[in-house]
């Protein structure tokens, strides 16, 4: 058993970008659930698993500085795809879920993935109280007395020669992409639910292979989950999430097409948690610069523009060689801005193989 | 010049067609021996590599509970949420009547890299469906082939998955078998950082790799066997291809001495015999390859059948050409025609141009080079002893039995000469006189081919002596093992308590199994709790005991001890044996144990339950009457509800062990036969060579009144004479080979000693067998020189050199 092809098999059904394009998978989501304009939420349920959907995911990001100054980056993702729109029970593996843990420093950048299949408790979600896990990796809600489930939550990831081991505290309230959590991802209409916790403060470890560094810093938790987010015209992705120094925040992305074209979309967060969503082409994200990436040109340098803020910006990696060397990888690691808003952020790039 | 030279020596091929066809015969039979040996012993070594690897049986350690039964569902997702990279397998057998497929269940989602079998590679798999239900399950397109029980889901064909298995998600197996929980789990070899040793973790036991089956070792001796069989082919084969080259020599002598009379110059004359015989060992030697994979082909499905009955191994009954193999085979045939070729060339070379082809001098100039032939025989013999006694590794013990065979086959034209020297001194007559006299004379001429003869006969014997031998240990083996009609397991100590009041108006008796893990003698070994019942008595066989050792046994005061034990640690009958530091009790017999690498000892239950109070008694062997145990096992399983393998019939599996250990006799027999007939070719052709030559010896022997027909019983008379003297040699080559095999190679390699068996009545089919070989080679011969006509005699009167 290849379980390298099989893991290939499993990341083109959880990873968006390559979804459409997978035999036996058409766009038409056969039997699974479509988001629904206008988006409607029930929390703390919605921050749980929902099988009848093809693909969801618990997505975070963290900027973080050791005591010494020393500026890291880690990423937590657990990824749940649905070969079937229905809860798993035992050996079933119509749910099948998959972790990504990376943690990236200016030298060095580390990650690691797990697998798993539903019904058997190896991995899994649940709202109330809050835990999204695979294996000994989890994300789990420490105080139930908190507003909201995701208020406070540790973080905790292992890999072969590295761990983290993080507590997060909402200083925010959750915010909503798009149309209220109705993202548009194509001029097609494809679309997902997906809200955002952008306002952790974080404190905790990281145990690396020279000895454990002590942390704190911001980190970024997506929510998202759709049955066909991408049109067929898209070839991967460029993601970013940005903590200026003001206080705001923005998200935004590129979505590549096959005809050279780009979709975007962007969320302007203020630091009191009011929201702006921008429309396809508000947006521009435009290459500065490659890197020769694990034997690819990745762009890792660019200039991102959002003329209605007055941004104007170009982001520098801490680490140009943070690729993620899972079963599909990509590039993803924390980045520092200059221009019009300094700050620290995340960047995620999909589809440069 | 060469060009003439080499139409010249042709020319004699075309004259005698059969003469080229028997010599291209002879090489090819050496080749297809040797290569279809090789080929089999390459094809079973590699697929069991192949089956060893799936699943990473061969790389990674194992988890499996303690008591043998399916690892806890709950018990493999708390070591996963406590961080460990352990992967859950299903595994078993589905069987419907005669139909059966063993199901590997995997999870492909934690399975480690090291477990990757190449199922899933090339096209892509519609993992949708391979992931739920009903499911894919992937095989080989024989094994879809076979008969498979119903009820699968659909079938995809996929290469290197082992014969009569498939490979399928752990949900479809789940399904299919009936079974919720994990058969075992592997382990990753490389765990995340800052875990706690997985021992610590776990009551599960963690088996490493090798240490796994008592299996292996045994497979590694049915391996050890096709390489001493394959050694033994090519000793033959070697000897087949010089006497090939070196009679098609003989036969062309006259040939060659006229082209040097003519002026051909050395040099040409050299090339050109090198050529030919360059091209003809090419040609013979492919067609030996097509051959010797005809035989490899015809008797793969024998030993796959063995394999997989006796050792679980599952190969293909297929053969798959490889290059190497071949190349191999190709290159023994060349170096052994080169070998043979460059004797026939320093002949050449030495040869007085004008010298007469004069066979009695021939004869006695041999006579010089047969006492150096028993020179180095006898330095032969000694070399082997010496290894054999003194050697202590496994390579000695191969070269032991190589000197043996080379200081055989180097004796024989002596030995035979020195009979037949001492027998005529003692003839009557003229007729008698002459009869010895000629015989002698024949010698060197027949003596390569007798020696093949000799190295089959042996081969023979003592291939057949070790596999009757490894028979009789394994029916031993099977019986000390599987005595017990059935076997049961209990989950827990109350539904062993439940199942030993279910069993008890039902079965003769309940004989519990209980083990241990501790070191013997600073080894890894396993004590084991027996109550004292016939069972014991009447199945184990004791290799040393001291007297009524079963009852002192009994009495709690003693241990018995497996061979393997008694070896490496030169324990004997009345040593001490620490079993814990409290408990040391005194060596009352040392009990045989193939198979097992590990070392072993049995105390009586009730001291093994003092010793060990923690280990439940939960798993029973059960007396019965041998009709009543399929009942009892379908009561086990139906009224009792016992899990479908938590009963097993041991009667079954041993029948069906036996059927197709049976089937090494076939593959053995087949092989015995073959190169007995590849001799008997050899024979043949010598025989014929020597028939044209020998004219001039018998024309005025018929001339003095002698009729063709007595003329032609005598030679087949000779040709039996020399045949059964050949068989008297080789009996003794034979068991001395038998005894190096069991006795020293076993040993080395294993650790244990198979105890050697004579079978005599094997002896008389062989001799017989010989007698008919000779007695067909010398017909042909034998026959014309019956029909020969008188003017051929008579020729030879005219054409006196």
């Amino acid at each position: 058993m290849n379980a390298r092809t099989l893991t290939l098999g499993l990341c083109l059904l959880a990873s968006p970008i390559w979804a459409q394009g997978f035999a036996g998978l058409g766009t038409a989501a056969d039997g699974f659930a479509l988001p629904q304009s206008p988006a409607l939420f029930n929390f703390p349920e919605d921050h749980g698993p929902h099988p009848a959907y093809r693909i969801e995911w618990w997505y975070l990001t963290a900027t973080l500085t050791g005591e010494d100054g020393a500026e890291y980056g880690v990423q937590w993702t657990l990824f749940r795809s649905a070969l079937a729109p229905r809860e798993a029970e035992g050996w079933d593996a119509s749910q099948l879920w998959m972790g990504h843990a990376g943690l990236t420093s200016s030298e060095a950048h580390f990650s690691a993935e797990r697998l798993a299949r539903g019904g058997i408790g190896q991995a899994g979600a649940r709202p109330a109280p809050f835990s999204a896990w695979i294996d000994d990796w989890a994300m789990t809600a420490i105080d139930p007395e908190a507003a909201d489930a995701l208020d406070a939550l540790t973080l905790t990831a292992r890999g072969t020669d590295f761990a983290y081991d993080l507590d997060l505290t909402a200083t925010g309230p959750l915010i909503f992409h798009g149309d209220g959590g109705y993202s548009v991802k194509s001029a097609e209409g494809q679309a997902s639910y997906y809200y955002s916790q952008p306002f952790y403060s974080v404190t905790g470890t990281l145990t690396l292979p020279d000895g454990p560094v002590a942390v704190t810093g911001n980190a970024w938790l997506d929510r998202e989950w759709s049955s066909q987010p991408l049109s067929e015209r898209q070839e991967g992705w460029d993601w970013v999430s940005l903590q200026f120094d003001s206080g705001a925040r923005l998200m935004g992305f590129t979505l590549r097409q096959t005809d050279g074209t780009a979709y975007t979309a962007a969320t302007w967060i203020e630091a009191d948690g009011s929201t702006q969503a921008y429309l396809d082409g508000a947006l521009t994200m435009t290459p500065l610069a490659v890197t020769d990436v694990a034997g690819r040109e990745v762009p890792t340098e660019w200039r991102i523009e959002l003329p209605d803020r007055g941004l104007d910006i170009t982001t520098l990696p801490l680490n140009p060689q943070a690729w993620m060397d899972v079963s599909v990888s990509y590039w993803e690691g924390p980045i520092r801005m200059t221009g019009t808003h300094p700050g620290r952020g995340y960047l995620e790039m999909t589809g440069y193989d | 010049m060469i060009q003439t030279a080499v139409s010249t020596l042709l020319s004699h091929w075309r004259r005698h067609p059969g003469q080229l066809a028997t010599l291209i015969a002879g090489l090819a039979l050496a080749t297809a021996l040797w290569s279809g040996v090789q080929a089999i012993n390459a094809e079973a070594r590699t697929s069991y590599a192949q089956a060893a690897a799936t699943l990473g049986q061969d790389s990674l350690d194992r988890l499996v509970s303690a008591s043998g039964r399916p690892v806890p569902l709950a018990e493999f997702v708390a070591l996963r949420r406590a961080g460990y990279l352990v992967s859950p397998v299903i595994s078993g057998e589905l069987r419907e009547g005669e139909a059966r497929l063993r199901l590997l269940g995997i999870d492909p989602l934690t399975a480690p890299p090291e477990a990757g079998a190449p199922a899933l590679q090339g096209e892509a798999l519609d993992l949708p469906t391979f992931f739920t239900a009903p499911g894919l399950l992937l095989m080989e397109e024989e094994t879809s082939l076979g008969s498979l029980p119903p009820g699968l889901p659909e079938i995809v064909l996929r290469e290197g998955i082992p014969p009569g298995a498939a490979l399928t998600d752990i949900g479809t197996a789940a399904r299919l078998m009936d079974q919720h929980d994990p058969s075992y789990l592997l382990v990753a070899r490389v765990q995340p950082a800052g875990l706690p040793p997985l021992e610590q973790a776990t009551d599960l036991r963690l088996e490493r790799p090798g240490a796994t089956t008592d299996i292996a070792s045994l497979t590694d001796s049915f391996h050890l066997n096709l390489t001493a069989f394959g050694l033994l082919s090519f000793a033959v084969g070697l000897f087949i291809v010089h006497a090939a080259i070196g009679l098609a020599f003989e036969q062309r002598r006259a040939t060659i001495r006229t082209l040097r009379a003519l002026g051909l110059p050395l040099r040409s004359l050299l090339v050109a015999i090198s050529l030919e015989l360059a091209v003809l060992t090419l040609f013979a030697g492919v067609l030996g390859l097509v051959l010797g994979y005809g035989i490899a082909a015809a008797l793969m499905p024998g030993v796959a059948g063995t394999l997989r009955g006796l050792y679980g191994a599952t190969i293909p009954g297929t053969l798959s050409f490889d290059p190497v193999w071949a190349a191999s085979a190709l290159g023994m045939t060349l170096a052994g025609a080169a070998l043979a070729g460059a004797q026939a060339l320093r002949r050449t070379a030495s040869m007085p141009i004008l010298a007469p082809a004069n066979p009695r001098a021939w004869a006695l100039a041999s006579a010089r080079s047969m006492r150096v032939q028993a020179l180095v025989a006898t330095a032969c013999f000694a070399t082997a002893l010496a290894l054999g006694v003194w050697g202590g590794s496994l390579l000695t013990g191969f070269a032991a039995l190589a000197g043996l065979l080379l200081g055989a086959a180097m004796i024989l034209p002596a030995s035979l000469g020195l009979v037949l020297h001492l027998t005529g001194r003692g003839a009557r007559g003229a007729l008698a006189q002459w009869l010895f006299a000629d015989t002698r004379q024949q010698l060197p001429g027949l003596s390569l081919a007798l020696m093949a003869l000799l190295l089959a006969l042996a081969a023979n014997i003592g291939v057949s002596t070790m596999v009757g031998s490894f028979r009789g240990t394994f029916i031993g083996w099977l019986d000390q093992r599987l005595a017990p009609e059935l076997y049961v397991t209990a989950a827990s100590l109350d539904e062993a308590a439940r199942l030993r009041a279910f069993l008890i108006p039902r079965a003769q008796a309940i004989l519990p199994i209980v083990s241990a893990e501790v070191p013997l003698s600073g080894r890894p070994g396993e004590v084991f709790g027996h109550i004292d019942h016939a069972t014991y008595r009447d199945h184990w066989p004791l290799l040393q005991a001291v007297p009524d050792a079963w009852d002192i046994m009994a009495s709690g005061q003693a241990v018995l001890i497996n061979e393997q034990l008694a070896r490496f640690a030169d324990l004997s009958l009345g040593d001490p044996l620490e079993i814990t530091p409290d408990l040391t009790l005194t060596i009352a017999g040392v009990y045989s144990d193939y198979g097992n690498p590990a070392a072993q000892a049995i105390v009586t239950l009730s001291r093994f339950a003092e010793t060990f109070p923690d280990v439940p008694q939960t798993r029973f062997a059960l007396r019965i009457a041998p009709e009543d145990a399929p009942m009892l096992a379908t009561a086990l399983r139906e009224d009792f509800g016992l899990p479908t393998d938590a009963v097993i019939n041991q009667t079954q599996i041993k029948r069906f062990s036996m059927e197709v250990f049976e089937q090494t006799f076939l593959i053995t027999g087949a092989l015995n036969v073959l190169t007995l007939g590849v001799a008997g070719f050899a024979l043949l052709t010598s025989l014929l060579t020597l028939a044209d030559m020998r004219l001039p010896q018998l024309a005025p022997v018929w001339a003095l009144g002698l009729t063709r027909a007595r003329l032609a019983w005598f030679e087949l008379a000779r040709s039996l004479i020399l045949a059964a003297l050949t068989f008297a040699l080789a009996l003794p080559v034979g068991l001395c080979l038998a005894w190096v095999l069991l006795a020293v190679v076993n040993v080395e390699a294993f650790g244990w000693r198979l105890p050697m068996t004579l079978f005599p009545a094997d002896w008389l089919r062989l001799f017989a067998l010989a007698l008919l070989a000779a007695a067909l080679a010398a017909a042909v011969p034998a026959l014309r020189l019956a029909r020969m006509p008188p003017t051929t005699l008579l020729k030879v009167f005219a054409h006196e050199r």
